[in-house]
């Protein structure tokens, strides 16, 4: 293992010696806000000290990333595969347009995460959140799962406004009693007992992920969003 | 009440009985269904209402017996409800749909090239004969802020930022694989990597079968991100982040999912039949700072070796736009004027939103020279550059390069019939339907594609050397190399030109 003393460093200079670096595991210690950590990487473990910048793990491609501290903006954008698991919160547009791989955030979510997450054979993206996410949570989902398990206890709603704006695949599950206000028209929502076999899987990784104990997640009830195919989020056309 | 307004066809088929052999070509070239046998007459007939004019049949007739002509049914003459207005109003009250077009806007707004004259040499600086001559039409496009800076031996160090080397100031614009067919992006890489430039895989991804174009590819990251992965941004030699374009300024995309084929779902990288929704903005930057966040993490996922171009449209505050873009750690503008084509954009959005390249390349290049940042960057204006006398007035309003589109389809066989949107362009084009593709041969496309681009570069020779220049560079922001004709005071002042016969 290699470890990285990213005190006083700047962002293209770490990140030029993550890439050279031949080890597999890195350990990042003293990050503190350099950007792009661990862009498109493959075949690497990373663990980061302290708070990376904006754009952690930008079309990442295989490698994980854990961190031990809070994120910044634009975590995993277009991230193709691996994993993301930060022990802290995230920033706003987490999990941007990814098509595969994992981020598991062990507390909460800022505005327009997984905006655009979408799905492509096996690959299957997933963000799951341990506490509450901002508003504008799944806007233009186009496939993949989005699980938000509202462990948070400042008494704030679970999600903001305007969840899944512009969905039009994939799945959001938030664990919650009430179907939350303002859902888009093209959204349709419904209270589910436990958790599909795949989803529940996901929170068992996000519970090993962080120590956490599954069960009562588990035995929860969710509210589940999927877009709704009688009501498609298109314009109507007519050629001229 | 009619249910659906009856609009009657804008065409009409019109067959020459004498030349006609009804050897039924015409039928099966169209797939549109216009034309048809009849069992009981032994004779072709033609469904006007289904004609677009594309005019593939009149051009594969063996007998040269088809025309098409304007139809001359006629509603009441009236200067402010033209035919096409009024159409327009009973297909939205049929359908209560936004109404939807391709390729570029045909109205006739006013089109500044054409006010636009070159100059020549006479007696003083003699012109240049560029067959006896090297004309030399090769540039770069890129930062040019290279500093002098020398290692430990007294060697120059090369600080020179990653940039794109063209032989001629033309680069095919960015035109996705789902909008057009393969067979048309494989005519456009052969014909680019055989004229020493650039084609752009729009934002549809990258076929496999292209990886081995790499050096000739322009790689584009749009909202959506479709195909965007690590192998994709290592197959180019650029990276252009599209924020907007001139056909349709301010909205997204939509592929329907229809259109979306095994092949193109998997360049896209998303599921076969699912629509692919490009949102209108990308909703990660609402600011320079944040564009800035998406070049350099791009940068960084390509090792800063390949220069980054951002697109936008033409529109109000191109020129303030520019600045900020050019601030953003981009090594290249691309502007896109409203007259740009697309394949397809509501049909308001096209005509109504964004405005004229001339006036936003000449803003755009005059704000980044008063700023002094016009080195940081380098631009490309398209939308739309019709002519190799387009290029030169472009490059002298201070342009470094052109994009072509419209242009390039021409080329491959496009008439214009502005019905890409369908899906069924009969040349073979702008259509996923494989018996339709298989009309465009890559070997006779991409040979046609290079004819245009080198007769253009011979005109672009002519003119540099009847302006006594000798060298693509030169001529770049030299407005006093052009003259207006019919334009205002106001006009001249925004494109920096002065009126035909002022001196210098
Ligand atoms: S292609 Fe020409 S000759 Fe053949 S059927 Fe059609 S109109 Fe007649
Ligand atoms: S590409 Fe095809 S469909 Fe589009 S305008 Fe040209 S000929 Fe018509």
């Amino acid at each position: 293992m290699r470890t990285i003393d990213a005190e006083g460093m700047d962002y293209a200079q770490l990140n030029a010696q993550v890439r050279s670096c031949e080890e597999e595991e890195i350990c990042i210690t003293r990050c503190i806000g350099q950007r792009y950590i661990g862009t498109g990487l493959s075949g690497r473990r990373i663990v980061v000290d302290g708070t990376p910048g904006n754009a952690l793990g930008a079309y990442l491609d295989g490698a994980t990333i854990r961190v031990n501290g809070n994120v910044q903006e634009a975590t995993g954008d277009t991230m193709n595969a691996g994993v993301i698991a930060v022990a802290g919160s995230a920033g706003d547009a987490t999990g941007y347009a990814m098509r595969g791989g994992r981020i598991f955030v062990e507390g909460n979510v800022g505005y327009r995460c997984g905006i655009h997450i979408k799905a492509y054979r096996e690959n299957r993206p997933a963000i799951v959140i341990g506490g509450r996410a901002g508003s504008f949570l799944g806007e233009y989902q186009a496939g993949g799962t989005i699980i938000v398990l509202g462990l948070h206890t400042d008494g704030r709603p679970i999600v903001g406004n305007f969840c899944g704006t512009g969905m039009h695949g994939g799945e959001i599950f938030l664990r919650c009693e009430h179907v939350p206000p303002r859902l888009p028209a093209q959204v349709r929502a419904e209270r589910i007992a436990s958790l599909p076999a795949e989803a529940a899987s996901l929170v068992q990784e996000w519970c090993a992920a962080f120590g956490r104990d599954a069960r009562e997640l588990l035995s929860s009830a969710y509210i589940r969003l999927t877009p709704d195919s009688n009501n498609p989020y298109r314009q109507m056309y007519i050629a001229n | 009440m009619m249910d659906r307004m009856y609009i009657s066809p804008a065409y009409e088929v019109v067959r020459d009985a004498a030349r006609c052999t009804t050897c039924r070509l015409c039928e099966q070239q169209c797939a549109n269904g216009v034309h048809a046998f009849d069992v009981r007459t032994g004779r072709m007939t033609a469904d006007n209402g289904r004609c677009v004019n594309c005019h593939r049949c009149v051009c594969m007739c063996p007998t040269h017996a088809l025309k098409i002509v304007r139809s001359d049914d006629v509603y009441p003459e009236n200067a402010n409800w033209d035919a096409q207005t009024v159409n327009e109003v009973y297909r939205q009250a049929d359908s209560g749909g936004v109404l939807l077009s391709s390729m570029g806007n045909p109205k006739p707004q006013p089109i500044f090239w054409d006010r636009l004259l070159i100059n020549a040499s006479q007696v003083t600086n003699p012109s240049i004969d560029p067959l006896r001559e090297p004309m030399e039409t090769r540039l770069f496009l890129g930062k040019r802020t290279a500093k002098i800076e020398r290692d430990k031996n007294g060697k120059l160090k090369n600080t020179l930022a990653p940039g794109l080397t063209l032989e001629v100031p033309i680069l095919f614009s960015a035109m996705s694989y789902g909008s057009i067919s393969y067979n048309a992006h494989a005519c456009l890489a052969r014909a680019a990597e055989e004229l020493g430039t650039y084609y752009n895989t729009g934002e549809g991804g990258l076929h496999r079968d292209f990886y081995r174009y790499s050096r000739n590819t322009i790689v584009q990251v749009a909202s959506g991100r479709f195909g965007v992965f690590k192998d994709y941004l290592g197959k180019a030699a650029a990276i252009e982040i599209k924020m907007g374009q001139g056909a349709k300024p301010g909205i997204g995309g939509h592929l329907p999912g229809m259109k979306l084929t095994a092949d193109v779902s998997e360049t896209r990288m998303i599921p076969q039949g699912t629509d692919a929704i490009s949102p209108a903005p990308h909703h990660d930057i609402y600011s320079i700072e944040d564009l800035r966040q998406l070049v350099c993490s791009l940068k960084e996922a390509t090792e800063y070796r390949k220069p980054v171009i951002v697109k936008v449209a033409a529109v109000h505050n191109a020129a303030a736009i520019a600045s900020g873009i050019a601030r953003s750690g981009a090594d290249i503008i691309a502007i896109d004027g409203y007259r740009g084509g697309t394949g397809a954009a509501p049909t308001r959005i096209r005509d109504n939103v964004g405005i004229p390249i001339e006036l936003a390349l000449a803003q755009v290049d005059q704000r980044l020279r008063d700023e002094g940042i016009r080195d940081e960057v380098s631009l490309i204006a398209g939308g739309s550059i019709r002519s190799s006398a387009d290029v030169v007035k472009a490059i002298a309003l201070g342009a470094d390069a052109c994009y072509i589109g419209t242009a390039a389809l021409l080329a491959l066989g496009c008439h214009l019939c502005r019905s890409c949107h369908t899906g069924l362009c009969n040349w073979g084009i702008a259509t996923q339907r494989p018996e339709l593709v298989a009309r465009l041969d890559p070997d006779v496309g991409s040979r046609r594609l290079v004819n245009l681009v080198t007769a253009w570069k011979r005109e672009i020779q002519e003119m540099m050397g009847g302006m006594g220049i000798n060298s693509i560079e030169a001529l770049r922001g030299n407005r006093l190399m052009l003259r207006g004709v019919g334009l205002t005071d106001r006009e001249l002042d925004i494109l920096g030109v002065r009126y035909a016969g002022e001196n210098m």
